[in-house]
């Protein structure tokens, strides 16, 4: 019986000998988006995949993988799980993810069977597949979790309809076809390294681990199923970074200012996630700012001191994020307070415990900027006039985020940038939204700004009911305060006959 | 800087004011008053008298909040695109060099929002 | 202070927990942390798997690259071979 084959050859084997020299064409027109970016990649033998997973052994650990998490959403439905998870008013958060995210795993899906396509490396071609073949997971995981809620919760009902039309998922909508519209070396250092390497761990680990916390085992099991894809993606971001950096000195400028860039857009983009942990989940795991201290300053920080060697810094306005980590969550939230009659999902006010928890994690900013506030809101909704923002908001025309970031120095003033590209202004929430576009403002001034849109007459009409029609939200089911929400009442309702029931 | 691209990369700007209708888009934001989450974006006419825009357009706006009023208008500070700028309140907004995508912003010396917040 | 550290993060369930005890035993530098549903593993400069005390904990066969079915996130460079999964640090 022949030797079985080492780790190393089986990889060989099964991935690098699966290519071929062609014959009757040259590279440059089988591959011809490789050259463009300026990327100079010498020899793509070099590529090494510290997994060195071969086909055969993905299909076998994904198989499994998928056999658990349908065991547990299966009992999840079976169970009613949706019951036993701590309060109606987390499912808002599932709404967010599951519309904002789920589509983005989609788009993710799509990226990496393009860039696939596009290196000639065999060894870059096949992680590319398998990480195609697991964003197509990954959606189908949260298709079946939206199809469970969805038939007792309002918000589900149109999730990819809504994903190119309601405006704050413009937000990981542009986010994903500014990736997806780069060439393929751009692609893959945005999506596997700054944001799977660097920030995905912000959105799946403290938020599934939050999830777990509040009873929502479906969100738990497809959550930790896609991350442990994730770590294999991460390991390809990290590779592919220090390949380009290896293989041509004249990447590192390029590569610097990529991962400047999409560190920046990632983090604008977690903005979102920073809100659902510290308002969004009954019971909290851990605050946005120790999730930010633990994930990004000690774990990226170990990962850029690895990086300096290959001449790569920290990226550029990552000190902002880390001065914004007392504010990023309250002043995130309040913007859905203040547009929660235009969102598909409920926005609420913390009660008095929740305000105590955040007094205590945010010592330095809560009580003096944002409690006041609060209390005057809900002042305000107990007298029967519940806030609510008459006037659509100024967009940042690179994040597409209301401009409602401040100043670190005075925390009252909004940060305004503003630049002239051909005549036209154009505005920015950050210096960092603001370089991103000086550098390629022929992108972004093509930017589909959900707001200036409304204007332009191209979203159904100027009323907001007839905006919300043509997002297929339903005005008064699936948007405003959870006080006054369906939700709520069928939550209650549930909650009541099923204490009827134990106690009979 | 320009975009990298294998063709010649067409410049398609979506937002310039002929997309308008005949307005022009004007954004607008009340300093330290950030009970209002984020500055406002507004079609209004180029030839709105600047007077109509406070008394309309803002009251509209900012009507709830319950400094508003309390502001003394003689003595609002404005700024047009960054700039210390001293409106005409009969001539209107294009009169008043506010273009295509100004802004206009406002402070209220003494009014420091709820509590003294900046809210 | 150079930041040097590394971890694994595992789902805290049946599967796993013969992986962290092993994990535990191999890495007396390193500090477990228990979250909801989660098993956090921080140590500065290396984490090792080791294939032998996996099987020992197990008492079956046990490749390295199965740990990937209960992997949550890791943090550092990936060195693999038949006899153990690892993360560590460049510096």
């Amino acid at each position: 019986m022949a030797k079985p084959m080492n780790m190393r050859d089986k990889y060989n084997r099964m991935t690098r000998d699966l290519g071929w020299e062609p014959s009757y064409q040259p590279k440059s027109k089988i591959y011809p988006q490789i050259e463009f970016e300026g990327i100079k990649i010498e020899n793509w033998e070099q590529w090494e995949d510290p997994f060195r997973l071969t086909m055969d052994a993905y299909w076998k650990y994904q198989a499994e993988k998928e056999r658990k998490l349908y065991a547990v959403i299966d009992s999840f439905a079976q169970n009613n799980g949706q019951l036993n998870i701590t309060d109606a008013r987390y499912v808002n958060a599932l709404k967010l993810f599951l519309t904002g995210i789920s589509p983005a795993e989609y788009s993710a899906h799509r990226g990496f069977s393009m860039v696939g396509r596009a290196f000639p490396g065999v060894g870059a071609q096949v992680a590319c597949q398998m990480q195609a073949v697991d964003e197509l997971r990954h959606v189908q995981t949260q298709v079946h979790t939206i199809s469970h809620y969805n038939k007792y919760f309002n918000g589900f009902q149109d999730f990819r309809h809504m994903h190119d039309r309601v405006w704050y998922l413009s937000v990981p909508k542009s986010f994903f076809e500014d990736a997806q519209t780069a060439g393929p070396f751009e692609f893959i250092t945005a999506i596997s390294f700054s944001f799977e390497y660097v920030l995905t761990n912000l959105l799946f680990m403290p938020f599934m681990s939050g999830a777990a916390f509040n009873g929502d085992m479906a969100t738990v099991t497809f959550g930790f199923s896609a991350q442990s894809d994730e770590a294999r993606h991460m390991t390809l971001g990290l590779e592919v970074i220090k390949f380009m950096l290896q293989q041509h000195p004249d990447n590192v400028p390029i590569v610097q200012r990529w991962i400047d860039k999409w560190f920046w857009r990632g983090y604008r983009l977690l903005s979102l996630v920073a809100m659902m942990m510290d308002y969004m989940l009954p019971k909290r795991v851990m605050s946005w700012k120790e999730a930010w201290e633990m994930y990004f300053e000690q774990n990226g920080g170990a990962l850029f001191e690895d990086l300096a060697r290959y001449g790569i810094r920290m990226p550029k306005y990552w000190e902002v994020s880390v001065q914004e980590k007392d504010h990023l969550s309250h002043q995130t939230w309040a913007t859905f307070y203040n547009y929660g009659h235009a969102a598909a999902f409920h926005t609420w006010m913390p009660d008095a415990e929740e305000m105590a928890w955040l007094a205590a994690k945010y010592p330095d900013s809560f009580d003096r900027w944002y409690r006041p506030r609060y209390e005057h809101w809900i002042a305000q909704e107990k007298a029967g006039h519940r806030f609510y923002n008459p006037s659509l908001p100024m967009l940042c025309q690179t994040c597409q985020i209301p401009m409602l970031y401040t100043d670190m120095d005075d925390p009252t003033q909004v940060v305004y940038r503003s630049t002239e590209y051909q005549g036209e202004k154009y505005h920015f929430c950050s210096d960092g939204c603001k370089d991103i576009f000086e550098h390629e403002p022929e992108k972004y001034v093509q930017a589909w700004l959900p707001v200036n849109q409304i204007y332009q007459g191209h979203c159904g009409g100027a009323t907001v009911p007839e905006v919300l029609n043509w997002y297929h939200l339903r005005d008064g089911q699936d948007n405003r305060d959870y006080l006054y929400s369906e939700d709520r009442q069928n939550w209650l309702r549930w909650k009541e006959a099923s204490s009827q029931l134990e106690t009979t | 800087m320009s975009v990298k691209a294998l063709y010649d990369y067409p410049v398609v700007p979506k937002d310039t004011v002929e997309q308008f209708h005949g307005n022009q888009l004007v954004f607008i934001g009340w300093d330290q008053h950030l009970m209002f989450c984020s500055p406002i974006a507004l079609p209004l006419p180029p030839a709105l008298p600047f007077a109509a825009l406070v008394e309309q357009v803002l009251t509209d706006a900012y009507g709830q909040h319950p400094e508003f009023t309390r502001i003394d208008w003689s003595r609002v500070e404005w700024l047009l695109d960054g700039q210390p700028f001293t409106p005409n309140p009969v001539a209107g907004l294009r009169d008043n060099g506010i273009g295509h995508k100004s802004v206009i912003r406002f402070r209220t010396p003494g009014l420091n929002g709820i509590a003294g917040s900046g809210s | 202070m150079a930041n040097n550290m590394v971890y694994l993060a595992l789902q805290n369930n049946e599967d796993a927990r013969p992986i962290i005890e092993a994990i535990a035993e191999d890495n007396p530098h390193a500090t477990i942390n228990h979250y909801p549903a989660m098993v956090k593993i921080d140590a500065p400069g290396r984490l090792t798997v080791k294939r032998a005390s996996v099987e020992e904990k197990l008492g079956r066969d046990w490749d390295p690259q199965e740990i990937q079915i209960n992997l949550i996130s890791i943090s550092g460079n990936v060195v693999e071979s038949e006899e153990e999964f690892a993360v560590e640090r460049l510096s």
